[in-house]
């Protein structure tokens, strides 16, 4: 591998179960990302994304295994690793300004009030929530609501952004907008982001790398997935990239067969060693072959899609 | 139409008071010449005999002895006449003052003890123990100990006081939702700073809802532990004038701690309203 900004190295999470058992959610995970990748993980419930994620934030700790940012191995929370949570977490009894300001004061403990202000103003108007400043989370709507947990996060200017479902909660119409915003502000900024989600066209959307996760217990990553669409893409004519469903079939094939047989078929899956997917290009694991017909969609047909 | 309620509400209030009163005056009013006795006698055995009053006062003699008080709240005349005003004056003044040091007591105990889960599981059977004992059982213990009346009224009303708030508080830190103090922790907050701006302020309803239950728990014993003790406070003015038997100022006495007790609720209350955020 190359650069490695990000390095989960053989961590596991193991729980006491019943009667002196320990079940065991996944074991000997290994994966890397990228400075300045952005990294989204598929799987289904229960497959422990939402763990290794905690694990990356320092919220949780591995029963295993160690994972490496930046050179060193983390250990706790660090301000260099901002989390977006599913629920938005925002402090109820604070305005959106005080939530935002909350977090810049605590990254910066000696500024002044007038430059926490500022600070914390200039990401409010970045998710563009000029003018609701004032309000209680109470008084926003789902969606402004995870733009200031987004504001909050990007206000510390941290190393990684880590979001768990950050969307799943918001209407399909919001979720886009969002979507958007996140992508624009991560290239801009060119935060390293880890995402989890269960919405295949978000990671298609958003991600460069998207990693394939087992059912769990006893979960293991499968695949790693390369975007093979461009950098500079845009949502309208996402679906138009003559790779794009023969992506989105691959993830959804995973989804809905594979990730329950892939541990038993794959005896040789060797998990330091994951493979890389890359559609499109001859050779590799995807041969053009059978989505040969899907990658020549043209409008108007109907693409079939497996699922 | 809220305010069409209110009105309307209150009009029914109004009517119920008047229904009451009315019902009150025609049961005490004197029903006319009884017996015909000699005037002498009848001077000695009373209206209630001669008249047929009822040895309880009606609205009017209770309204008038009222105004009586209200007129003249503060005066001392010794030791078994001062004004209610003082009475009441003790009486609020030891329940602060043992509510007080209850809750600078219980809030950070209960802070302690909602955070630590160890602290937690070992103190509970001693809180378990402690909280259903009636405040007024102390009072021997305290008379003994402390040898001074006054101060052992404060210690009886510290006792009853803390439960609701250390429980209330200890509920309150100990579910205080984990997403907050996860929001805490990937900022690097300290264990300190996140108390004061996170816990704090998450528990703060649950602990004002145990404050107000202290409030009026201490207002109820204040009274029963005052007969006790006796000297000053409104307790000792019901004992002392129904060994008066002025029937009348003991109804003017169960009144005014109604009124007080309902006005401390009504702080707490507000209090309450200002910490609690809408989610």
């Amino acid at each position: 591998m190359t650069d490695k900004f990000i390095s989960i190295e053989g961590i596991a999470k193991r729980y006491p179960g019943a009667s002196g058992a320990t079940t065991t959610i996944f074991e000997n995970l290994w994966l890397s990302m990228a400075r300045g990748e952005f990294a989204c993980v598929i799987g289904h419930s229960g497959c422990g994304k939402t763990t290794v994620l905690n694990i990356l934030a320092g919220l949780d700790a591995p029963s295993e295994g160690a994972v490496i940012v930046d050179g060193q191995a983390i250990s706790g929370t660090s301000l260099d690793r901002a989390v977006i949570f599913q629920s938005h977490a925002l402090l109820p009894w604070r305005t959106v300004l005080g939530n935002v300001a909350y977090a810049v004061s605590s990254k910066w403990r000696n500024w002044d009030r007038a430059k926490v202000k500022a600070h914390a103003q200039t990401f409010t108007d970045l998710v563009g929530l000029s003018g609701s400043e004032h309000k209680r989370p109470s008084e926003l709507s789902g969606g402004m609501k995870q733009r200031v947990g987004i504001a909050r996060a990007l206000s510390i200017t941290p190393k990684m952004m880590l979001m768990d479902e950050p969307f799943s909660a918001l209407d399909a119409l919001t979720r886009g907008t969002l979507q958007d915003e996140v992508r624009r502000i991560c290239l801009e900024t060119g935060q390293t982001a880890f995402m989890i989600t269960h919405d295949v066209d978000e990671a298609i959307y958003l991600a460069d790398k998207i990693f394939l996760m087992t059912n769990g217990p006893g979960a293991v990553l499968a695949e790693v997935v390369e975007n093979p669409l461009p950098r500079d893409r845009g949502r309208i004519d996402l679906h138009r990239h003559p790779l794009y469903y023969a992506l989105r079939n691959h993830i959804i094939d995973f989804l809905v067969t594979r990730s329950k047989t892939f541990t038993t078929e794959m005896s040789d899956h060797d998990p330091r060693n994951v493979p890389l997917v890359q559609i499109g290009k001859p050779g590799l694991t995807i041969a053009a072959g059978s989505d040969e017909p899907r990658q020549t969609w043209m409008p108007g047909t109907n693409p079939g899609l497996s699922a | 139409m809220t305010s069409s309620l209110r009105l309307r509400a209150g009009l029914v209030s109004i009517v119920l008071l008047a229904a009451f009163l009315g019902i009150w005056h025609l049961a005490t009013r004197s029903t006319g010449t009884t017996t015909t006795m000699s005037p002498e006698y009848a001077k000695l055995m009373g209206l209630t005999a001669t008249q047929g009053k009822s040895a309880m006062p009606g609205p009017l003699d209770v309204g008038a002895k009222l105004w009586e008080h209200l007129r003249r709240p503060f005066y001392d005349n010794g030791p078994n006449d001062k004004g209610l005003g003082i009475q009441l004056g003790y009486s609020i003044a030891r329940v602060g003052l043992g509510y007080l040091l209850a809750v600078l007591v219980a809030i950070p105990l209960g802070f302690l003890i909602g955070m630590s889960p160890l602290l937690s599981k070992a103190l509970d059977p001693f809180i378990q123990v402690l909280k259903p004992i009636s405040p007024l059982a102390w009072m021997p213990l305290a008379l003994y100990t402390i040898k001074d009346s006054s101060i052992s009224a404060i210690f009886v009303i510290f006792i009853c006081s803390i439960w609701p708030m250390l429980l209330n508080t200890v509920f309150g830190v100990a579910s205080v939702r984990k997403e907050w103090i996860n929001v805490a922790r990937t900022l690097e907050v300290g264990t300190v700073r996140r108390a004061f701006t996170v816990i704090l302020p998450a528990a703060a309803p649950t602990i004002l809802t145990g404050m107000r239950i202290s409030i009026g728990i201490a207002w109820l014993v204040i009274v029963a532990a005052e007969m006790l003790v006796g000297g000053t406070g409104i307790g000792y003015f019901v004992w002392n004038e129904w060994n008066n038997l002025s029937i009348t100022n003991v109804i003017i006495a169960i009144l005014l701690i109604g009124i007080v007790g309902m006005l401390l609720d009504q702080v707490l209350a507000r209090f309450t309203r200002m910490v609690t955020f809408p989610e």
